[in-house]
């Protein structure tokens, strides 16, 4: 930790300093809970320039700075209390540690000399959150706390991104130091590389030059690194067409005709058997995650591996890399697009082409009688024209909505991906709607993953949000109760979920709810929701038993999709 | 192949590094031999000494994982061929009568050294690679070992080369890669 004072030194308190530190730092929005041990934090909080969100729970302040964080490419802050308060925040935590989200946790802890004395609401938080940040601190003096703040946004935004954790006690909140902000921040143990080796990009090159099957995997670290335009140029250069991660969505407008769609577990068909076929497997910024590969063994097994990650330690930590280019996804497309010349591949694309589930597309086009999921994703895609804000919840709406929504920028689709963490729908659309307050935001959630978080409404309220939450009610937990219903012989267990009144929960809120149950009511639901100033809920009745396919079973590999039967059969005639 | 590597880790002198270090290598399923800490020659920085088990591409990745602990300057695998190891090992021997001349004598011939005498024991440090404590040991079970303590392994490299620091793994990608 080095660099000159960015003014002239004034001697403050550590509660001061953390709010300085934040501003300083460009934190604009907080997400947070007051207790405790950081009530002279919250003295401090009224005289700064920061927007405090009151949240209703822990989990939710981390999760909506997550959101805000993926939305604005911004460090996400959010602020609780020692003890239940910081270890409330874990999942959130590991929640950006798995999808890679710059955030900033500040958690208070007990006065020092009570630190190791079981004190009151004392929790070791540092040691609990040591696997689900990127890095931790616990802060031991007042004229630390600036430095500290500096170095945790810049080791959550830097390299890969991830959570960090700063943890105060009471007392250095308290106790007086000077404030100096630092200019730079600078460890020598730390050096991401963010320029990858000419060499490796000329490997990768040649690998794409030779390729007469080659298929880009796009991967979170593209949106990371705001590299869309980039990589749609690549794209286009190469002629290669382009699968989707989970969250690789919105690397390319999925309306390219280059863009094929989501892959793994519940990808498309054809994407899946793209996968199987291609020759030259060229994946950006996604780590091989078990959802998106299938059976190791399995997967893409006639292509040649070419791995672009800022993270070395992802390189052959899954699948076996023939040509690694380690390095920020922007600098590598940009070095990758002076070395590949122009090329195309109709043959291929055509191929591909013909595997896709005509009679699924066909049948989407005709809008049954009852709210049917992929009707409401399309009914919502269409309404905003695909350039609002969708946040998800975790489950089969999620995957619905991954395949349907056709995404058509980076930053503007919303899920939790690698932890899966029910509840994320509500508290995600109030973080995207704070960082992004000049985009429509919408969050497609379960009647489960909702019953999670609905207290969040109170925060919807009292920010006056407009934010639309759509309820895919099934009256299940409907992705577990799929696979009961696939792998474990039809047995429903503890899968019957009941659900309040969501119109009347809205109300109660002051927030407005609307009910759906046939599909004529479902556009104009869609556009009375959006006229509506402030929160509106929108219950979906569905059919309580579909299933989301296509689906690799688990430990399947992704050649062994298994369709919808319903689909499956008509399939052979055409 | 599955076999012990021997990781000689320079980390920064840090509270919590040690946990880090742990938390990391049990939380990935790595399988820890020993691990020995202490000073460096530079101020401010500790060194510990890894012995992990593994195939080498779960070794090559229990290495990467280490660079990413912001504390760990670096991370060395030392060849078995280029490194000098050494665990010293205290223990406490019975020895009575006649045993204790030929304990004195097996002292000797392992260049170890007698720490402390009891009418009934003796106190015996002894350092050495691995095989050689392992022999001494055996040596001394016939008498009767009262108690012991192993230190775990420290290591050397003959050499600086097989050295790699963080920049080393960034700038050519993996250990992999075609350079």
């Amino acid at each position: 930790m080095s660099g000159e004072p960015s003014g002239s030194p004034e001697i403050l308190t550590g509660a001061e300093i953390t709010c300085r530190s934040l501003e300083d730092a460009g934190a604009t929005t907080v997400f947070g809970y007051p207790g405790g041990a950081v009530i002279p934090l919250y003295d401090a909080l009224p005289s700064s320039t920061l927007h405090h969100v009151l949240v209703r729970f822990e989990q939710w302040a981390g999760l909506a700075a997550d959101a805000y964080a993926r939305v604005t490419g911004e460090v996400g802050v959010c602020i609780a209390t020692s003890g239940p308060g910081a270890t409330n925040l874990v999942t959130a935590l590991a929640n950006a540690q798995l999808d890679s989200v710059p955030m900033v946790a500040v958690t208070g802890q007990v006065t020092q000399s009570l630190i190791g004395r079981d004190g009151f609401q004392e929790v070791d938080i540092t040691g609990v959150s040591l696997p689900v940040t990127k890095h931790n601190y616990l802060v031991q003096r007042p004229e630390d706390i600036a430095p500290t703040i500096k170095e945790a946004f810049y080791l959550a935004k830097s390299g890969r991104p991830g959570p960090v954790l700063v943890d105060i006690p009471k007392n250095v909140f308290v106790a007086k130091a000077e404030y100096n902000f630092p200019t730079r921040v600078g460890r020598k143990s730390y050096q991401p590389t963010t320029k990858p080796n000419i060499r490796q990009v000329r490997l990768a090159a040649e690998e794409i030059a030779r390729a007469k099957k080659p298929l880009i995997m796009a991967g979170h670290g593209i949106i990371l690194s705001g590299a869309e335009a980039e990589f749609q140029q690549f794209a286009e250069k190469t002629g290669i067409p382009v699968i989707y991660t989970l969250l690789g969505l919105g690397a390319m407008s999925e309306l390219h005709p280059l863009s094929l769609g989501l892959m793994g577990m519940h990808g498309h068909r054809h994407v899946n058997r793209a996968l199987e076929e291609c020759d030259l497997l060229i994946n950006i910024g996604a780590r091989f995650d078990d959802r998106a590969t299938g059976r190791l063994s399995g997967f893409a097994p006639n292509a040649r591996v070419v791995h672009v990650d800022i993270d070395p330690a992802e390189i052959g930590k899954n699948v076996e890399t023939h040509v690694p280019v380690v390095g920020d996804a922007r600098e590598a497309l940009l070095m990758l697009l002076e070395e590949v010349s122009e090329g195309n591949h109709d043959t291929w694309m055509s191929w591909i082409d013909g595997q896709r589930n005509r009679v699924l597309e066909a049948a989407l086009e005709d809008r049954p009688e009852w709210p049917e999921p992929y009707s409401i994703v399309k009914a919502i895609a269409e309404a905003t024209d695909r350039e609002a804000i969708v946040t998800t919840d975790v489950g089969q709406h999620q995957m619905w909505a991954a395949q349907q929504l056709g995404i058509k920028h980076g930053r503007r689709w919303i899920t939790s991906g690698g932890l899966g963490t029910m509840g994320y729908g509500l508290p995600s659309a109030i973080g995207a709607k704070l960082g992004r307050p000049d985009l429509e935001v919408w969050t497609i959630v379960g009647d489960g993953g909702f019953q999670m978080s609905f207290n969040e409404l109170a925060t919807a309220v009292q920010e006056n949000l407009d934010i639309n939450i759509a309820i895919i009610n099934n009256g299940y937990l409907g992705m577990v109760r799929q696979w009961q219903d696939l792998f474990h012989n039809h047995n429903y267990s503890e899968v019957r979920i009941s659900a309040p009144d969501f119109i009347r929960l809205a109300e109660s809120f002051g927030a407005t709810g609307i009910r759906v149950t046939t599909d004529d009511a479902i556009k104009p639901a869609i556009e009375k929701a959006r006229s509506i100033k402030g929160p509106v809920v929108i219950e979906f009745v569905v059919e309580p038993e579909a299933n989301v396919y296509p689906m690799v079973p688990p430990g399947g590999s992704n050649s062994e999709m298994v369709h919808d039967p319903q689909w499956t059969a008509l399939e052979e005639d055409i | 192949m599955q076999h012990a590597h021997t990781l000689a880790v320079l980390v920064e002198d840090q509270p919590g590094v040690l946990n880090r270090v742990v938390s990391l290598l049990r939380r990935r399923s790595f399988n820890i031999d020993s691990i020995t800490v202490g000073h460096s020659e530079q101020p401010g920085m500790s060194r510990m000494t890894l012995v992990v088990r593994g195939e080498d591409n779960e070794v090559e990745q229990a290495t990467k994982q280490l660079y990413k602990l912001l504390e760990v300057m670096k991370v060395t695998d030392l060849p078995e061929s280029e490194a000098i190891t050494r665990e010293m090992v205290m223990v406490k021997v019975a020895a009575k009568g006649q045993s204790r001349a030929e304990i004195l004598q097996l002292v000797q011939v392992y260049g170890a050294r007698v720490l402390d005498a009891t009418p009934n024991t003796l106190m015996i440090e002894a350092t050495g690679d691995e095989h050689q404590i392992d022999s001494f040991l055996t040596m001394m079970r016939v008498f009767g070992i009262r108690e012991m303590v192993r230190s775990g392994k420290i290591a050397m490299s003959r050499t600086s080369a097989g050295t790699r620091s963080k920049a080393d793994v960034s700038t050519n990608g993996v250990y992999a890669a075609a350079d």
